[in-house]
């Protein structure tokens, strides 16, 4: 085994893993649109930037299809992971590596040093490789393009390209077809068009902030900073939608239909993180950590950012209230009440109904909730107006935002993609999945059921769930797969050899079965052991 | 303390010894000359085809063991002393047992062809084997030709895993048709033209006749009994089946025949010593079932109802309707209850084929009744739960075709087949 793992650091080809002529053309002409792009960043001033743009992300576009066409299409459907751990960018190999490195580097200079990239100082010209994208901007928003233009767009052809690549890769499964025909609908419509189209329709005298309408808070942990809620309300019946929408989508739409479907519907269906992670993240899934510990790490984690981030929320939110009733009904302590109420009655229901199912987990549950209201009951005799416990929210904010919101969704959740797997910042970092999750695992149709005894413990499941579920531990017992951080891809069903699972919407009774001997023996047997 | 040894650290040893653990305090060993800890010699192929890696085929960390006081032994046992409960190692090491469970597994078949035990001929049985492999075959450079002789659930496998690395592949299969010993013709012809559809080389009807060999022992090539048609390859996969690896048993005083012979309990003629898994064979066989069942499934039954025994509540292995699961290339295969090559007398089969020559089922029936006795599927996954309902319940056939809806296991969005079949039975029977 351990010539395998050694090879794939190698440069040179292990076994029969090198690329088809057609292959080897497709890869040259990504790496040429790539470069363009590097001539870019390096100043190269092109005469038409339209041209070279559209050159650019056309030969990365049409060298993606090309390797997917001839990787796909010239084999039969089916289950395509030959190969997958003698594949030096796919096995944490040199070129896995240096695709992290790669990868890396551009979110830092991304976040902290967006000048590299050529964005102008105040007032100024772009240059670099954010003018190359100053024509697009302009033709979808009026301005010229910002570093986050550049990313939204490079972002979204990601999601585009690589998704075709899926799609051929699992053209067998409507499943996984769907759904990413999904994820690439609402990247290419909702987080890239629709804001662009919203930004022309500013005015001086109308204007609405960036608003993707799929990213639901606390995934837009900043939807209701001060500035936005009043530009937000400033823009009138529209304006005032959009909040509503915003404030719908967290206490309405998003928990029915994660009763409905479980937390997939957000997470693999649409979600742009989730789009990335599924597309251009899909060649990097079974490098997840499957181990009890990392497990143990993910909910400490992914826990604590939930906690930070309804803090934080409510301290910003707090913090630009009044405290005249009279001018507002919703003042500072109106509003720290009912984010205690809203608490303690999920709280108590949960602990009430679904002690059972949490085990353990509920007294870390508990712990949660009493830091919370321990904060909130501070907030309300330690703050000023414009702090909290002497420190400035929007310090807070800035705080989260770097660590979180650059430092591990970017940085972290896709840098090391090769490295950590493509759900690293789905699993640990993200409050939005960890919040709907807890509902996934409470109160929801959704499970993965297994399939009686047919389990032959082969492992190709637990291997390919980019979440680092060990779903074989449970296939192997004939229980079903209940897991908060289940993503709902699909893939642990479609790679299994002997079709023992299946994810469902189903009722509620008997979702959480387990047991210890498994159906095809003796029923008396199964009875008596399985009846606790 | 009870001290149980286990020889065997696969999936029907494991079990027992998970089991022993649940129910009690016993002390436990587990033996095996073969990996240091339990990994799913199914998963064998994936290693070869770059699915996983050795570690992923392991279904507990390795912490495991020790946090539920499950002892490992690494090390061959080469004698059974029935009398004085002890065990002896190839290294001379000797360990006492107060209660014995033999869980050897199984050895690949060889018929004594010329040429069997040349280098570069291998079976598909152990890690050992894989390593074999690994080294004969890399790739299509070094290997550039193999050739697969026994056309079972085994032999399929081996020829997909070389087909993952291009390596072109012979397929000698004795039968008509490829495993037409167990499925009905529909089937298996179906098989034959999605193995050939993959590139794979298949010669149906046609025998192993010797193995030559190259100036340095190596084999270099296979004549064709039929045909006397030399194939020249480096690589001989022999995959005609398995049986019982008991030669350490034959020695002792434990009674064997082609297997270690056990009673309903799992119990030897020798009083503390049980045998489970592929190599326990049945003095009665057990319904349709054959006395020895070389499957994982049955491994891991006889080790859940051994353990209850070995826990002081006496239990018989007593398996619920009959299953199994297997994939051949891209296609998926399950089986329900019984559905044989050629129905048994007074039954009769329904078969139904997809157009795009993928998917398939077979039904057995009762001809006079109309009970259905079980199903084969192809391409279409079905709930084993319902099935094993329906076996029960001793539904009909019309009953079962009518609800096969419920029994789908397909995923989400799959485009369903149930209609196609109801029309097929339908217009077959002549029904309404
Ligand atoms: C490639 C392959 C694919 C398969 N696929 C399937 C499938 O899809 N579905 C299915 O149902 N079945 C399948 N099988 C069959 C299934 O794997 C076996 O039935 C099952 O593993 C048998 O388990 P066991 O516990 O009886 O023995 P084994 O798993 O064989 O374990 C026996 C262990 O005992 C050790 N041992 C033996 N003698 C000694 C000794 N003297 N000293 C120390 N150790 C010793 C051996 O080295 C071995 O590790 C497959 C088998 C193979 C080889
Ligand atoms: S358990 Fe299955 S469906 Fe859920 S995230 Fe893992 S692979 Fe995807
Ligand atoms: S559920 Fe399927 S993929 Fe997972 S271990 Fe079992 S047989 Fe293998």
């Amino acid at each position: 085994m351990s010539t395998k793992i050694n090879s794939s650091m190698s440069l040179a080809k292990p076994d029969s893993q090198t690329l088809s002529k057609t292959q080897k053309i497709a890869v040259a002409l990504g790496v040429v649109g790539l470069f363009i792009m590097a001539l870019a960043l390096f100043n190269v001033d092109f005469p038409n930037k339209i041209i070279f743009l559209s050159l650019s992300l056309g030969l990365i576009t049409a060298g993606t299809i090309m390797f997917s066409n001839n990787a796909y299409l010239t084999k039969q459907a089916g289950i395509k992971n030959d190969g997958v751990w003698f594949k030096s960018i796919a096995s944490r190999g040199l070129w896995g590596w240096a695709l992290g490195i790669a990868l890396t580097l551009f979110y830092v200079v991304l976040y902290f040093k967006a000048e590299w990239l050529g964005l102008a100082a105040d007032g100024g010209v772009n240059g670099g490789l954010v003018a190359m994208f100053d024509p697009l901007s302009r033709l979808l928003n009026g301005g010229p393009a910002s570093q986050w233009f550049v990313y939204g767009t490079l972002y979204t052809v990601a999601i585009l390209v690589f998704g075709y690549k899926f799609m051929l890769k699992y053209r067998h499964n409507r499943y996984e077809q769907l759904r990413t025909i999904s994820v690439m609908f609402f990247q290419l419509a909702f987080a890239f068009l629709i804001p662009e189209f919203m930004a022309r329709l500013n005015s001086e005298t109308f204007s609405l902030p960036y608003y993707d309408l799929k990213n639901i808070w606390p995934l837009n942990f900043y939807n209701f900073d001060k500035y936005r809620v009043d530009s937000m309300i400033e823009a009138g019946d529209i304006g005032l939608a959009f909040l509503i929408f915003g404030i719908v989508s967290i206490f309405v739409i998003s928990p029915i239909l994660t009763y409905k479907y479980g937390k997939r519907w957000y997470c693999s269906w649409v979600c742009g993180c989730g789009g990335l992670a599924e597309t251009a993240g899909d060649p990097f899934r079974h490098l997840s950590d499957k181990s009890q510990f990392a497990w143990k790490v993910e909910r400490w984690v992914v826990h604590s950012v939930v906690v930070f981030v309804t803090l934080m929320t409510t301290a910003v939110i707090y913090s630009y209230l009044g405290n005249d009733s009279s001018k507002y009904w919703l003042t500072k302590d109106v509003f720290l009440l009912g984010v205690a109420g809203l608490l303690t009655v999920v709280f108590a229901w949960v602990m009430i109904f679904k002690r059972k199912e949490l085990a353990k987990d509920a007294q870390y549950g508990a712990i949660g909730y009493f830091v919370i209201i321990m904060v909130l009951i501070g907030m309300h005799y330690f703050s000023g107006t414009k702090n909290v416990f002497l420190v400035d929210t929007y310090f807070l904010k800035s705080s989260y935002g770097f660590l979180i919101g650059a430092i591990f969704s970017g940085v972290i959740g896709v840098g090391f993609y090769p490295i950590f797997g493509n759900r690293v910042w789905c699993r640990f970092g993200c409050p939005m999945a960890a919040m709907l999750g807890f509902q996934q695992r409470l109160f929801s149709k959704f499970r993965i059921t297994t399939n009686g005894g047919q389990c032959i413990s082969c492992g190709n499941c637990s291997t390919y769930c980019e979440m680092g579920i060990d779903v074989r531990a449970y296939a192997q017992k004939g229980e079903n797969i209940v897991r908060s951080s289940c993503v709902g891809c699909g893939i642990c069903a479609a790679v299994c050899p002997r079709g023992v699972l299946k994810l469902e919407n189903d009722s509620m009774n008997g979702r959480i079965n387990s047991n210890d001997i498994l159906l095809g023996n003796d029923v008396d047997l199964m009875d008596l052991v399985n009846q606790k | 303390m009870e001290h149980i040894v286990i020889i065997g650290n696969g999936i029907s040893g494991v079990t027992a010894a998970r089991h022993i653990r649940k129910l009690s305090d016993k002390k436990i060993t587990i033996i095996s000359a073969e990996t240091e800890h339990f990994f799913s010699r199914t998963a064998l192929m994936y290693i070869y085809m770059g699915h996983m890696q050795y570690e992923h085929t392991k279904p507990y960390e390795d912490s495991f063991w020790k946090k539920n006081r499950i002892d490992l032994k690494f090390g061959l046992v080469t004698a059974i002393d029935t009398e004085h409960k002890s065990l002896q190692f190839e290294n001379n090491e000797n360990l006492q047992f107060d209660k014995l469970i033999i869980a050897t597994g199984s050895i690949s078949n060889k018929f004594g062809w010329k040429g069997q035990d040349l280098k570069s001929v291998i079976g598909l049985y152990s890690k050992q084997d894989l390593d074999q492999l690994e080294a004969i075959a890399p790739n299509n450079e070094v290997c550039q030709r193999a050739v697969v002789v026994g056309g079972g659930l085994i032999g399929i496998e081996l020829a997909e895993m070389l087909h993952s690395r291009k390596i072109p592949v012979t397929f000698l299969v004795r039968e008509e048709s490829f495993w037409d010993v167990v499925l009905p013709s529909g089937e298996a012809q179906m098989l034959d033209r999605h193995i050939k559809s993959h590139g794979i080389d298949l010669r149906l009807n046609s025998n192993l006749g010797e193995i030559t060999s190259d100036d340095h022992g190596h084999a270099n090539g296979v004549i064709i009994a039929e045909t006397g048609e030399t194939i020249s390859c480096n690589l001989v996969g022999l995959t005609a089946g398995v049986s019982p690896n008991i030669t350490l048993v034959k020695s002792s005083t434990i009674e064997t025949d082609r297997g270690v012979l056990v009673n309903r309990y799992l119990e030897t003629n020798v009083k503390d010593v049980y045998a489970i898994g592929d190599c326990a064979q049945q003095r009665e066989p057990i319904g349709n079932r054959k006395p020895i069942e070389a499957v994982w499934y049955t491994g891991r039954m006889m080790g859940e109802a051994l353990a209850q025994t070995i826990c002081g509540n006496r239990m018989a292995y007593n398996p619920g309707h009959w299953f199994n699961s297997a994939k051949f290339f891209d296609i998926e295969y399950q089986t329900y209850g019984w559905v044989f090559a050629t129905p048994k007398g007074g039954n009769a089969h329904f078969h139904w084929k997809h157009n795009d020559d993928q998917k398939c089922i077979t039904i057995e029936y009762q001809e006079a009744s109309n009970i259905f006795l079980g199903i084969n599927t192809f391409g279409i996954r079905m709930r084993h739960e319902v099935f094993d309902r329906w076996l029960t319940e001793q539904r009909t056939t019309d009953y079962v075709i009518k609800n096969l809806k419920e029994a789908n296991f397909d995923p989400e969005f799959y485009k369903t087949f149930e209609d196609a079949i109801i029309r097929a039975y339908s217009n077959q029977f002549n029904m309404a």
